[in-house]
C-alpha cells in the first residue's frame, strides 16, 4: 500500500493548483480519497469525528441493494428461459448467468453515463465528486425493466443527473428521487418499452417466445380479476422490474438500513401503513358493492377498476414496486421530510397515494414511482408546517410569561 | 425535593484515557497567561505594561466596550510579555510569577449585608465578574445586565470531563458561599447529577436545584437552561462553573482572589492521567513535559468536543478544567471507508463496532474521517439534541443569514458547547460550531 500512497504523493502536485492536470483535480481527488481516507485532521469546533461519512453511508446503502440485484439478476434469466420454455432444461448457474448477462450491462451503462457527468460538473464547478451516485447509479438498473434497450437507459441517466440533480446543486440538493426521475423520463417517453407485457422479458421476441405466452405482471393480471397469490409475489420470482420483484429480497435489504440506522424506520412503515389503510378502504369498498348498479352487475367500462379495488391489501404491498419504493426509493433523506414528524406524514401519503394511483388509473400500474414523485414534490411543504409549530411554540413560551 | 429531568437524547462517547480520582503533585510552571480570544468578541484595552510588577489581582486589562470589566493577572510577578498575533490581536498576556509577591486584599465581606451594586462592583474590582458568562451569545456577562437567573451546571458531562464532585469536595462551603453572592444578582438554578452526587450540590440553598440524567449533553447548561426556564427573547442569563463559584465564595470569605484551579489531566496519549493543583492561565509545561505519548499527539485545553488546541508550551483556557492528549490522525488509512472497522466509534452501526459491546472504549484521533459534503442524512443531529429545536434548519438558516428564522427557531437557546454533539455526528463534516458562532456574533451585531 505504501507504494500506492508514494505514487500518489507524487503525482498530487501536478493536479494541484498551477500543476499540468489541475483541471482535473476532482477527478484526481475522488480516486484518492476512494483509495485513501483523506489525511485531513479537524481544524475548527470538534477534535474527533464520528467515523462514518458519506461514502460510508452510500456504500451500505449500496450493500443492502445486494439481496435485491442478486436476486433480481436471477430473476431476469428465470423469466427469460420461462418466455422460451426452457425452464426446465437449465440449471440454476445458467438461470443466473444469463440474468446475469442481462442486467450488467444496464448497470455499466447507468454508472458510466451518470459518473462522467458527474465528474464533470464537480470538475466544472471545482467541488468533489459526491458520492450520491453511487447509490442512484445502483437503484436505476434495478427499476429498469430487464428488456429495456441501453441507449435509452443513458439518455434517462442524463436526463435524472442533469436535471434532477445537477441543476441544483448536486447531492444533497436536488428536489426529486434521480432514480425515479430517470424511471419516469423513460416511462412518459418510451411507454410501449417500459410497460407492457413483453418488457420484462430478456431478449424478448414474439418467434423466441413459446406457444401461448403470457408475461403479463401481478398487477396487469390483477386489471383482468386474476390476482398473482401472495407467497409467490412475496418470493418474488414472477415478472417485473429487475429489482423490484422479490419482497423476501428487499426486505434483507430493509433490515441492514434499519440496523445501521443509515435509512428512517418512520418513512418505511408509515409508507406500509399508508398502503395498508388505503388497500384495506379499497376493499371495504369494493365488499360494499362499490361501482356495482342496482342488479349487482358491474358498471360499464368500471371492470378493471372494481378488479384492482378487489386486489387484497396485504397483495398491494408486494405487487409492482410497492416495497422496493417504500424501502429505498421513499427513504432517501435528501428528497424525503427531514422533520421527525414530517416523516410519518410523508411515508402515508405515499403509501396511500401510490395505491390510489394503482385502483383508480389501471393506465399507470405503476403508483409508486408517481406517489414518491409527488411526495417528493411536496415534502418541504410538510416541513414546513412542522417548523412553523416550533416557531409557534417558542412564540407562546412569550406570551404565556408575559 | 428537587425535580429530576430524564433526557433520552445524546451520545456518551467512549473515549479512552479517563483519569482516576486521585490527585498528583506537579510544580507550578514560571509563566502565567490570559488569552483574550477566551472571550468571544472581546477588544483588550492594556492597563499594565510590559515589565510591571503586578500582584495576584492587579489589572491587567479591561473590556473595550464595558471598561468596568476587569481581567486580573491571576499570579504576582512581572508582567513579561504581551503577544500578538495577525493584525497585531493580542493573543496573550504573559505574566512571570514571583513567589514573594502578595496577592490583593480585597477585604472580607458578608454578601447578606451588602446590596446588589455593592456585590457586583466587588466582583468587577477583583476581576471575578469575568466568571460570568452572559446567554444569549456566552460572552463575558455586562454588568448593566439583568438576567433573570444564573445557572450553574454542576457536572460536566463530556468526554473525560473532570468530576466536579471530587473536585469540590474540599471546598463545600465556600461553593455554598459563593451561591449566596450570586443569589444577590439573580436567582441562582444548579443543576445537578442525578446519580449520587455531593451533598454541597443537591442540597445547594438557592432557588431550584434540578437533577438531570442522560447521556452528555445532560451536563451542559444550555440543556438544562432549556429544560428548566428557557430563554425568550430579549431575556438574559448568566452561567458560571463550579470551580469559579468556590472562587467567588473564597473571595467573599477571606477578601483574596484565589486562582487556584484543579485540572484533570486525560486521554489516551497522556501518560498519567490524574487530577492536579495549578493555577489560572498556567503554562502546561510542567503538566505534559515527558507525560505525553510518542507520536504526532494534539493537546486540548479543555474536552475534545469544544476545546481548543494548544502547543506543549501554551496556555490553560481561562474557563477550562480538562486538558486532553490525542492521537492527531493526520494519516491516510487505504480504503477506510470499506474496512470493517471495528474500532472505529459511530453513533450509527455502519461500522461493526457495535459487535464491540457497550463498554468498550475506544482511542479517537483527530482525523475528519470523510470531507465536507453537503447536508444529505437527516435526524442524526436531532438524536443527540435534546432541545426542542430543529439543530439543521437553524443552521441552515444561519448559513442563509436570515436573521428573523435564526431567531424564530431558537438561536438564542444555543451556544457552540450544546451543538458540538451535532458536530461530532454529522455525516458530511460540517462546521456546526463556527457556523453557530458566526450566526451568534451576526445577531450580536444586528440586534444586540
Amino acid at each position: 500500500m505504501n507504494a500506492l500512497r508514494n505514487f500518489l504523493d507524487n503525482v498530487k502536485p501536478k493536479f494541484q493548483e498551477g500543476g499540468k492536470f489541475a483541471k482535473f483535480r476532482s477527478t484526481f481527488g475522488a480516486f484518492e480519497t476512494f483509495l485513501f481516507t483523506p489525511n485531513e485532521t479537524n481544524k475548527c469546533g470538534v477534535h474527533v469525528r464520528d467515523a462514518v461519512d458519506l461514502k460510508r453511508t452510500m456504500i451500505v446503502v449500496v450493500l443492502a441493494l445486494m439481496p435485491a440485484l442478486f436476486f433480481g439478476m436471477y430473476n431476469t434469466g428465470y423469466q427469460h428461459f420461462r418466455m422460451t420454455g426452457e425452464l426446465a432444461d437449465v440449471t440454476f448457474w445458467q438461470i443466473f448467468f444469463k440474468g446475469f448477462l442481462a442486467v450488467l450491462p444496464i448497470i455499466v451503462v447507468s454508472y458510466v453515463v451518470g459518473l462522467a457527468i458527474e465528474f464533470a460538473s464537480a470538475q466544472m464547478r471545482g467541488h468533489e465528486v459526491n458520492e450520491g451516485f453511487l447509490v442512484s447509479g445502483m437503484l436505476i438498473p434495478l427499476v429498469m425493466p430487464a428488456d429495456v434497450p441501453l441507449w435509452m437507459v443513458g439518455v434517462a441517466t442524463a436526463f435524472a443527473v442533469i436535471f434532477g440533480k445537477e441543476v441544483y446543486g448536486g447531492t444533497g440538493m436536488n428536489m426529486w428521487n434521480p432514480a425515479l426521475l430517470a424511471r419516469v423520463f423513460l416511462f412518459f417517453a418510451y411507454p410501449t418499452k417500459m410497460s407492457g407485457e413483453t418488457a420484462w422479458y430478456y431478449n424478448y421476441s414474439a418467434e423466441a417466445a413459446v406457444d401461448g405466452f403470457s408475461g403479463a405482471t401481478p398487477l396487469a393480471m390483477a386489471n383482468a380479476g386474476n390476482y398473482t397469490s401472495f407467497a409467490d409475489a412475496f418470493f418474488g420470482l414472477i415478472p417485473g422490474s429487475v429489482g423490484e420483484t422479490s419482497a423476501v429480497a428487499i426486505l434483507i435489504g430493509a433490515f441492514i438500513l434499519l440496523y445501521t440506522g443509515v435509512a428512517s424506520w418512520k418513512t418505511m412503515l408509515s409508507v406500509f401503513v399508508g398502503g395498508i389503510a388505503m388497500g384495506w378502504l379499497f376493499n371495504t369498498c369494493a365488499d360494499a358493492g362499490w361501482l356495482l348498479d342496482e342488479n349487482g352487475v358491474v358498471r360499464e367500462n368500471y371492470e378493471s377498476v372494481r378488479n384492482l379495488a378487489l386486489i387484497p391489501w396485504y397483495n398491494h404491498l408486494v405487487y409492482g414496486g410497492f416495497c422496493f419504493g417504500a424501502v429505498f426509493m421513499a427513504t432517501d433523506p435528501v428528497t424525503s421530510a427531514r422533520t421527525e414528524g414530517g416523516k410519518f406524514i410523508y411515508g402515508f401519503l405515499i403509501g396511500a397515494l401510490a395505491i390510489v394511483i394503482r385502483v383508480l388509473n389501471p393506465g399507470f400500474p405503476e403508483g409508486m414511482m408517481l406517489a414518491i414523485l409527488l411526495m417528493n414534490t411536496f415534502a418541504p411543504l410538510i416541513d414546513h408546517f412542522f417548523i412553523q409549530a416550533n416557531i409557534n411554540r417558542r412564540k407562546k413560551r412569550v406570551t404565556i410569561k408575559a | 425535593m428537587s425535580d429530576v429531568i430524564k433526557l433520552k437524547k445524546g451520545l456518551d462517547i467512549r473515549l479512552q484515557g479517563k483519569a482516576e480520582t486521585v490527585f498528583a503533585q506537579i510544580p507550578l510552571p514560571e509563566l502565567f497567561a490570559i488569552k483574550p480570544s477566551d472571550f468571544k468578541g472581546l477588544t483588550p484595552k492594556m492597563v499594565a505594561k510590559v515589565g510591571d510588577k503586578v500582584q495576584a489581582g492587579s489589572v491587567l486589562f479591561f473590556d473595550k466596550q464595558h471598561p468596568e470589566v476587569k481581567f486580573v493577572s491571576p499570579v504576582g510577578g512581572e508582567l513579561v510579555a504581551v503577544n500578538r498575533g495577525d493584525r497585531r490581536v493580542i493573543t496573550e498576556i504573559v505574566v512571570k510569577a514571583d513567589s514573594k509577591a502578595a496577592p490583593i486584599d480585597f477585604g472580607k465581606s458578608d454578601p447578606a449585608a451588602m446590596s446588589r451594586q455593592q456585590v457586583v462592583d466587588k466582583l468587577l474590582e477583583s476581576g471575578a465578574w469575568t466568571y460570568f458568562k452572559q446567554r444569549p451569545y456566552n460572552i463575558v456577562a455586562n454588568p448593566t445586565a439583568e438576567p433573570k437567573a444564573i445557572f450553574v451546571s454542576t457536572f460536566d458531562s463530556a468526554p473525560l470531563a473532570p468530576d466536579y464532585d471530587f473536585i469540590v469536595s474540599t471546598n463545600e462551603e465556600f461553593f455554598q458561599k459563593g451561591l449566596d453572592v450570586l443569589s444577590k444578582i439573580a436567582p441562582v438554578y444548579v443543576g445537578t447529577h442525578n446519580n449520587g452526587c455531593s451533598k454541597a450540590f443537591s442540597g445547594a440553598k438557592c432557588e431550584k436545584v434540578t437533577a438531570f440524567e442522560g447521556p452528555h449533553p445532560a451536563g451542559c447548561v444550555g440543556v438544562q437552561i432549556n429544560h428548566t426556564n428557557p430563554i425568550n427573547a430579549g431575556e438574559k442569563v448568566f452561567t458560571i462553573q463550579p470551580q469559579e463559584v468556590v472562587t467567588i465564595g473564597k473571595l467573599f470569605a477571606t477578601g483574596v482572589h484565589d486562582f487556584t484551579r484543579v485540572v484533570v489531566l486525560c486521554g489516551s496519549e497522556m501518560k498519567k492521567r490524574a487530577y492536579v493543583k495549578t493555577i489560572l492561565g498556567a503554562q502546561l509545561t510542567t503538566m505534559v513535559n515527558g507525560n505525553l505519548a510518542d507520536g504526532h499527539v494534539r493537546l486540548i485545553s479543555g474536552n475534545v468536543l469544544t476545546g481548543t488546541q494548544v502547543q506543549p508550551d501554551g496556555y490553560l483556557g481561562y474557563y477550562d478544567s480538562q486538558l486532553t492528549a490525542i492521537p492527531e490522525g493526520d494519516e491516510y488509512e487505504f480504503m477506510g471507508w470499506a474496512a470493517p472497522g471495528f474500532n472505529k466509534f459511530s453513533a450509527s452501526r455502519t461500522f461493526f463496532s457495535w459487535l464491540t459491546g457497550k463498554k468498550h472504549e475506544y482511542k479517537l484521533n483527530a482525523n475528519t474521517h470523510g470531507e465536507l459534503r453537503a447536508f444529505v442524512v437527516s435526524n442524526e443531529m436531532e438524536k443527540v439534541f435534546p432541545m426542542d429545536i430543529y439543530p439543521e434548519h437553524l443552521i441552515k438558516a444561519i448559513m442563509a443569514e436570515d436573521i428573523d428564522k435564526m431567531e424564530q427557531l431558537g438561536i438564542y437557546e444555543v451556544v457552540e458547547e450544546d451543538m458540538a454533539l451535532c458536530e461530532f455526528v454529522c455525516t458530511s463534516k460540517i462546521a456546526i460550531q463556527k457556523t453557530l458562532r458566526n450566526g451568534l456574533n451576526l445577531m450580536m451585531k444586528e440586534v444586540g
